[in-house]
């Protein structure tokens, strides 16, 4: 077994989340990389409230949920606090999906990055709104089918790109900042223990496939999330003091309609988008090297 | 020790005192000096504490919430726009059960923008679960925000100290501040039963299921109910230590008063001076002063007002569509009381105007009318309104 | 006043396994393991989002509690030594 691997886990089985979910997935194994020696800051979404009902709780770490905009204002009292109290050795992670990332969350998100608190910042990617029902994100790709972004006679999908909140971030000038996937668990571990080991503001956003929401059989969240790395729509990389390294680099790429076509929210793209799609996903990835 | 401070000195300095670990604070006016020196106790070493300059009032009350619940004592500062900024984590802080303490200058509401007094922002957040208490001098600040830390630490709720803007928080006055060691004779250590900490986890702010909401809410209202006997029996303790006394109203020349004022805040020394100068004239008047208006004071008022031939409420707020709420609550203290006062509502000092002494006696005049003629016939009032400059006809 | 009872604690909840009761009641099929094919690499392990799989030295043991029945360790078995089977 691979050192990574821990056995304990500190993420609670008979929680509510769907069969086959990603950020569940990308949370359990998050705390398998940081162990018991952490506070989470939860930010409202569906891991949080998945994980909570009262009076009972999935999580063995201490954990605290406040509102939907504010993980990482929270965050930033508890390290704070901690170092207050001149505690060492607890990690603060904060831990938000996309909308809570990308949108509601982002001015938090900036402040305590530019701050420089030394806390983890996690976003769990599942592309929309899922917790109230799939609704579009800036996180959303672009052509995606979401409640809000329905396909009609007008207009077919999201008509806007991704937001690229990992750099972002990396702008701030955080120290470490990743990209990961649940499909790639062992990459998704090391990140985050480098995370951890890094002293100040870091950042990790990890692409979460959402079998309701993507519309695709439960059974196969691992293998949209793979095909997104294999095909270069979600790419693996880290920027460690601002210089870029890609981690997991596909031998040769797949073709972006094999993840496309998995994916009941992309299944009214013509061949023209999806070629427009494509496009796209070439420049990025020869931008960053993946070849 | 007396020093000419500022509110908003007195309150920085009663954090300072208070040996508060975390503060989190965003600049507003007119509360922003208490950012700035509390900053300044901070870079100086006098005061051994972490200042999150957070960036916005959101983040400044959400970081106190994290702090609060890592078993850290916790300070934040705003005004009106900043307050409703942080509405929101308001409801959060009290439901956590965070005795967070937060000064607020009170500062008027935007639109139009003001930058000056009165109290519609506080009193906008009236629900949200705080203690309220408002203070009529910067002594009442200083010493505010030392009870203030008792009452929330021992009852596990958030507490707001309100003061006027400008009026109190830029107006130097003599303050009494007491050494460090009477207050931390008076202000044991924070200690929070179950914070974060990875050696006993627990989760703060799970999902309240139906089967549960009610009941937290509940526990909320039973705490704020205590909250009463806390604020009396720390004011006993204040008294005690220091020789100021503090209540839950203030009485002022009020108990064989036919007509009495009642009031919050600044507004409290300015009436009490009218007061006086009928009491001259042999004119049975009076003044009551609410200091907690969260709780509010049911039998402190009833016993108070319950006596006088006719009350006039002044007040510097409004809920459009009704009354003041002062006003509202003192007239809901007196449902199912058999003898009750009648009772006038004067609406003024909005925005910064100017509340002058004729305006008070103006309210003296109407309340004595009502006792004369056993009747009020308009509840209802705004009092140096100009009405000319903007074409109003009421 | 009188109903209250001593300082209240806050709003806190506490770890527990199965805090949304027993979620295999969601089920409509059920991974099985054929042992004889188990090469023991884990993968089932490390991708169940519901923490229903541990490691024993035999191979998998699947947690019939909790298993919501997603089917992904099926799926990503690479010697196909689960199946899913209907209930």
């Amino acid at each position: 077994m691979r050192e990574e691997l821990v056995e304990e886990e500190l993420f609670a089985p008979g929680h509510r989340a769907c069969a086959g979910c990603g950020a569940t997935l990308a949370v359990r194994l998050a705390l398998k990389a940081l162990g018991k020696n952490v506070i989470v800051a939860n930010a409202t979404g569906c891991v949080e409230v998945i994980s909570t009902p009262y009076p009972e709780t999935a999580w063995r770490v201490p954990w605290i949920h406040a509102a939907f905009e504010n993980a990482a204002a929270v965050a930033s009292g508890v390290e704070a606090a901690l170092k207050s109290l001149g505690r060492r050795g607890v990690k603060v992670v904060a831990i938000a999906g996309d909308g809570g990332t990308a949108d509601i969350g982002l001015q938090a998100l900036s402040g305590a990055v530019e701050r420089g608190h030394d806390f983890i910042y996690i976003c769990y990617d599942n592309e929309a709104y899922m917790n109230t029902g799939i609704q579009r994100s800036s996180a959303t790709p672009f052509g995606a089918w979401t409640t809000t972004t329905p396909v009609g006679r007008v207009k077919r999908g999201k008509d806007r790109p991704k937001k690229d909140v990992p750099a972002i971030i990396a702008a701030h000038g955080a120290p470490y900042v990743a990209t990961a996937s649940v499909a790639y668990p062992i990459d998704l571990i090391k990140k985050l223990r480098k995370a951890a080991a890094t002293e100040g503001p870091t950042y990790i956003h990890i692409h979460c496939p959402c079998p309701p929401g993507w519309r695709f059989d439960s059974d196969k969240m691992i293998e949209v999330a793979r095909l997104a790395v294999l095909s270069g729509a979600w790419i693996l990389y880290e920027i460690k003091n601002g210089r870029l390294n890609v981690t997991i680099k596909p031998p040769k790429r797949r073709p972006v309609s094999d993840y496309l076509k998995m994916q009941g929210r992309f299944k009214h793209l013509t061949d023209a988008e999806i070629a427009e799609i494509q496009r796209t996903v070439d420049e990025r990835c020869r931008h960053l090297g993946v070849g | 020790m007396k020093q000419a401070l500022t509110g908003n000195e007195a309150a920085a300095i009663a954090a300072k005192l208070a040996r508060v670990k975390v503060i989190s604070a965003y600049p507003i006016t007119p509360q922003t000096a208490v950012v700035e020196r509390l900053a300044e106790f901070v870079a100086n070493g006098e005061l051994d504490a972490e200042f999150i300059k957070v960036e916005s009032e959101h983040s400044a009350l959400s970081a106190c919430i994290g702090a609060a619940a890592t078993g850290t004592r916790t300070f934040t500062a705003t005004s009106s726009q900043g307050l409703m900024l942080m509405s929101e984590m308001l409801f959060v802080a009290s439901g956590l059960r965070l005795p967070i303490v937060m000064a607020n200058a009170n500062r008027s509401l935007s639109a139009p923008l003001s930058i000056w007094c009165d109290q519609q922002d506080s009193m906008a957040v009236r629900d949200s679960g705080w203690v309220q208490l408002y203070c009529e001098n910067n002594q009442e600040v200083l010493d505010s925000v030392l009870q203030a830390y008792r009452v929330a630490e021992e009852l596990l709720l958030p507490v707001m100290v309100c003061f006027d803007g400008f009026i109190l928080s830029h107006t130097a006055e003599p303050v009494d501040i007491p050494g460090q060691a009477e207050v931390d004779e008076f202000l044991p250590p924070y200690k929070l039963p179950n914070p974060l900490d990875p050696c006993r986890p627990v989760t703060m702010g799970p999902v309240g299921v139906p089967e549960c909401y009610e009941e937290f809410r509940c526990m909320l209202q039973e705490a704020t109910r205590a909250s009463k006997e806390k604020l009396i029996e720390v004011g006993r303790a204040f008294w005690k230590h220091f020789r100021r006394r503090y209540g839950l109203i203030e009485r002022y020349r009020s108990n064989d008063a036919d007509v009495l004022l009642l009031t919050m805040g600044s507004l409290g020394s300015s009436a009490k001076d009218i007061v006086d100068s009928y009491r001259k004239r042999g004119e049975k008047v009076g003044l009551v002063r609410v200091r907690s208006f969260r709780p509010f004071p049911v039998k402190e008022l009833i016993d108070a007002l319950g006596s006088a031939k006719a009350v006039s409420v002044l007040e510097k707020d409004v809920s459009p569509g009704s009354a003041g709420a002062l006003f509202l609550d003192t007239a809901a203290a007196f449902i199912n009381v058999k003898r009750a006062p009648l009772m006038l509502d004067f609406i003024c000092g909005l925005g910064g105007r100017d509340v002058s002494s004729l305006h008070i006696r103006e309210a003296v005049r109407a309340a004595t009318r009502a006792a004369e003629i056993g009747e009020v016939r308009k509840a209802v009032r705004w009092l140096g309104l100009r009405e000319k400059l903007v074409g109003l006809r009421i | 006043m009188k109903s209250w009872r001593g300082p209240p604690v806050p709003v806190a909840a506490r770890p527990s396994v199965g805090s949304s009761g027993r979620t295999s009641s969601w089920r409509i099929q059920k991974p099985v393991v054929n042992l004889k094919r188990c090469t023991r690499c884990r993968m089932c392990w490390i991708f169940c989002p519901d923490v229903a799989i541990s490691f024993t030295k035999r191979g998998p043991a699947i947690n019939h509690d909790y298993c919501k029945g997603c089917g992904i360790c099926a799926n990503e078995c690479p010697a196909k030594a689960i199946t899913m089977e209907a209930l």
